[in-house]
């Protein structure tokens, strides 16, 4: 049994690397893509191109444009002429934010009467929008207090905020742990799917069954080439978001690869679920988008489960990626061991064995 | 250029996108799919964050302040603690993403004037979340503060905000007109970077070939059938986005069907080019993954702002048709763009259009020799 499998594994590697090119593919997409959620997915907020209306060209206003441009969250493009010409600037795009600073606002400042500032915001984006008019606010009412004498007793309520795990808030170390599960869900299921569907649409399935091979041994043969490709995916990836992009380790890394088997049992079970269902590779690429990026979507991955419809909440729990991301974010960033993670691996397993068994019951029943 | 002949080539190819009705049901769900769930299912706006309270006051003053938390609506306290441990033990396992901890001389603090400390510890895993969170935390605390000193400040300076062509700030007015531009860049990559690369596998490319059919001819006449599916898709989503989500559409919608068959035309091109190139479907579906689906969700500004970027990437992105057909869709969707406005983006995008049907040509006349 096991003579016929590693024979069956030996042909798939040979027909899967017979195209040099997949090499350089399956080697380097994965990298290509954390490369490109590293630096593109920020969700950090800085860099607003504003504009200033400063009808007051006072030392005040001039103070406060500048204390905006060296916060390092405004970042000034253009001083406007007239109202026209904002609204240009917006409707182009080339602004975010404007803001306008009215005649008579030293002169208010200085005889302590309230003064008004005008804040717009393009609220196509409306979450760079919020954190834009929250910046804004925060640098104004700063400016206000220490400019004026002030008129009430300072705050009473001293808050002291700390962020935990990821001190700097840096959006890059969320992400790329979870790009290392979003990259090796896609390889894996489209090889699996498509490699299978490419035996039937040439023909070549028919010769795979008049061999003495049994059709668990086709399964295992036609999954464990793409679990070792993952395999070095992961290992791959892990490896330049640790180095390159210095992405911390805090616990115990040896459990990844126990965590990588068993969520590659439910990606590869899916995988061949999808050669089940499809005709051609056409299809079978279809599907494996159809399922992937709602997969990707509903993780949790980039938007947080909890503030989704009660159902589609329910509906995570079939997907193995939210698991997966939940292992291994708390690998990396917060440190957490087996004693924590016990439910998602366990919940990851059973899921796994799940797909994988209903898959290869299919696939035995399509080519018997 | 003999206009029977392209029509024989795109009848044929009809033919073959009819023999398989499940690829062509799939092209049509994608845009529904992905559309229901950004317009239902995600929502970058943050609330219901889970909320772990260590009170060591237990005073009405701390009562009143976690109520105050409660209320807001974006906190939803999950437990109390009892001590430090209890607190970790919440963030480590994920049970809470925020903590706040009174300390046991709030109250008497406030009551003899003096700067009372709160705690708040905030996940920083994800970044935006916790910088939302981080908002809020100061705002409440700024208005309980203000309250338990009854009466509001004044402040000296009054920041008065407006927020332009989407006042109510619905994240799903921002990310709908976006996503129409990915799902375009997906499906016309899908549909047509496979259809020359499975003539290769198949051997019937070389029928193709004997026959006095042109180069031009040949890529006209495959674009054509893919070039209506697109464009039934552009169409469906237009509606459910209008009718469904509601998202305004406050610019001219001839000029939307005109820049989206642009777009189109340059997406199906760039599809059948990666097609001649890979010459096998399995390379194809990897290359169109990474040249199209990818650039098109991250570097497009579809969700992630382009200005955030560093800057050899913002370079980059220029090359990126999605990221025009995003500017034109959010323009026209959110601003009501004129054709004025879009000049810059439809130039570019022709021109990407051109240049990727001309390499098209040129690789597969190289190919055929």
């Amino acid at each position: 049994m096991f003579e016929r499998i590693k024979q069956m594994i030996i042909k798939e590697f040979i027909q899967v690397f017979r195209d040099r090119r997949m090499i350089a593919i399956v080697f380097f997409t994965p990298v290509m893509q954390l490369l490109a959620f590293g630096y593109a997915v920020t969700t950090d907020v800085n860099n607003i191109s504003t504009a200033i209306y400063d009808l007051d060209k006072s030392y005040e206003s001039r103070e406060l444009v500048r204390r905006l441009e060296s916060s390092g969250y405004f970042n000034i493009r253009y001083f406007a002429g007239s109202p026209d010409e904002i609204q240009n600037l917006l409707d182009r795009g080339r602004i975010t934010t404007a803001i306008q600073i009215n005649r008579g606002f030293s002169s208010n400042l200085k005889n302590k009467r309230q003064t008004e500032i005008q804040i717009l915001v393009d609220g196509t984006d409306s979450n760079t929008a919020t954190v834009a008019m929250d910046y804004a606010n925060r640098i104004i009412m700063k400016y206000a207090k220490d400019i004026g004498v002030q008129r009430v007793e300072p705050i009473k309520i001293d808050l002291r905020t700390r962020a935990w795990y990821n001190p700097d808030l840096r959006s890059r170390n969320y992400n790329v742990p979870g790009v290392i599960a979003i990259v090796i869900m896609l390889t894996c299921l489209l090889l699996t799917s498509m490699a299978v569907v490419r035996e039937r649409e040439i023909g070549t399935m028919e010769q795979l069954m008049v061999t003495p091979l049994k059709p668990i041994e086709l399964v295992l043969g036609k999954t464990i080439p793409f679990a070792i490709i993952g395999f070095f995916d992961v290992l791959l990836v892990t490896m330049v978001g640790v180095f390159w992009f210095n992405i911390p380790i805090k616990g115990p890394i040896q459990l990844m690869p126990l965590a990588t088997a068993i969520y590659l049992l439910s990606v590869l079970g899916i995988g061949l679920f999808i050669s089940t269902i499809s005709k051609t590779q056409q299809q079978a690429m279809m599907a494996t988008f159809l399922f992937y990026i709602p997969a990707v979507l509903l993780s949790g991955f980039m938007f947080p489960i909890e503030n989704m419809p009660e159902i589609i909440q329910y509906g995570t729990y079939i997907n193995p990626l939210r698991y997966f991301l939940v292992i291994i974010r708390g690998i990396f960033l917060k440190g957490s061991g087996i004693a924590i993670l016990w439910p998602q691996m366990l919940s990851l397993l059973l899921l796994g064995i799940i797909v994988m068994t209903l898959s290869s019951l299919r696939f035995r029943k399509r080519i018997g | 250029m003999k206009f029977l002949r392209v029509k024989a080539i795109a009848k044929k190819e009809i033919i073959q996108i009819r023999r398989d009705p499940l690829s062509l049901a799939m092209a049509f769900m994608m845009p529904v799919i992905l559309l229901f769930i950004f317009g239902y299912a995600i929502t970058l706006d943050v609330n219901n964050l889970r909320t772990v309270v260590y009170d060591q006051d237990r005073s009405s003053l701390s009562r009143e302040l976690v109520a105050e938390f409660r209320e807001s609506g974006y906190f939803t306290v999950v437990g109390y603690a009892d001590d430090h441990r209890d607190i970790d033990k919440y963030l480590d396992s994920g049970k809470a993403q925020v903590a706040v901890w009174i300390p046991n001389d709030f109250s008497k603090n406030i009551k003899t004037g003096k700067n009372a400390e709160l705690q708040v510890i905030v996940d920083g895993s994800d970044s935006n979340t916790a910088t939302i969170a981080l908002g809020y935390i100061t705002a409440i605390s700024e208005l309980y503060s203000q309250r338990i000193k009854g009466g509001r400040i004044t402040p000296l300076i009054d920041p008065r905000v407006r927020v332009w062509y989407n006042p109510e700030l619905k994240s799903r007015n921002y990310i709908i007109p976006g996503l129409i531009a990915v799902i375009m860049a997906v499906i016309a990559a899908l549909l047509t970077s496979l259809t020359i690369a499975r003539e290769w596998e198949r051997g019937t490319m070389e029928f193709g070939i004997s026959t006095p059919v042109k180069t031009p001819e040949l890529i006209i006449g495959k674009l054509l059938p893919y070039f209506f599916i697109g464009f039934i898709d552009v169409a469906l989503s237009v509606i459910m986005a209008v009718f469904v989500f509601e998202v305004p559409l406050r610019g001219n919608l001839l000029l939307l069907a005109v820049l989206s068959s642009i777009f189109l035309f340059g997406g199906l091109s760039l599809g059948i080019l990666i097609s001649i190139a890979a010459k096998s479907q399995l390379v194809a579906s990897q290359i169109s993954m990474v040249v199209t689906f990818l650039p098109a969700f991250l570097f497009s500004g579809f969700m992630y702002a382009i200005a955030n970027m560093p800057k050899p990437l913002q370079v980059i992105t220029h090359i990126i048709p999605a990221r025009y057909f995003v500017s034109i869709l959010k323009g026209i969707f959110l601003k009501g763009n004129t054709f004025k406005f879009l000049i810059f983006e439809t130039i570019l995008l022709t021109f990407f259009g051109l240049v990727v049907f001309g390499l098209a040509n040129k690789k597969f006349k190289k190919r055929i020799v």
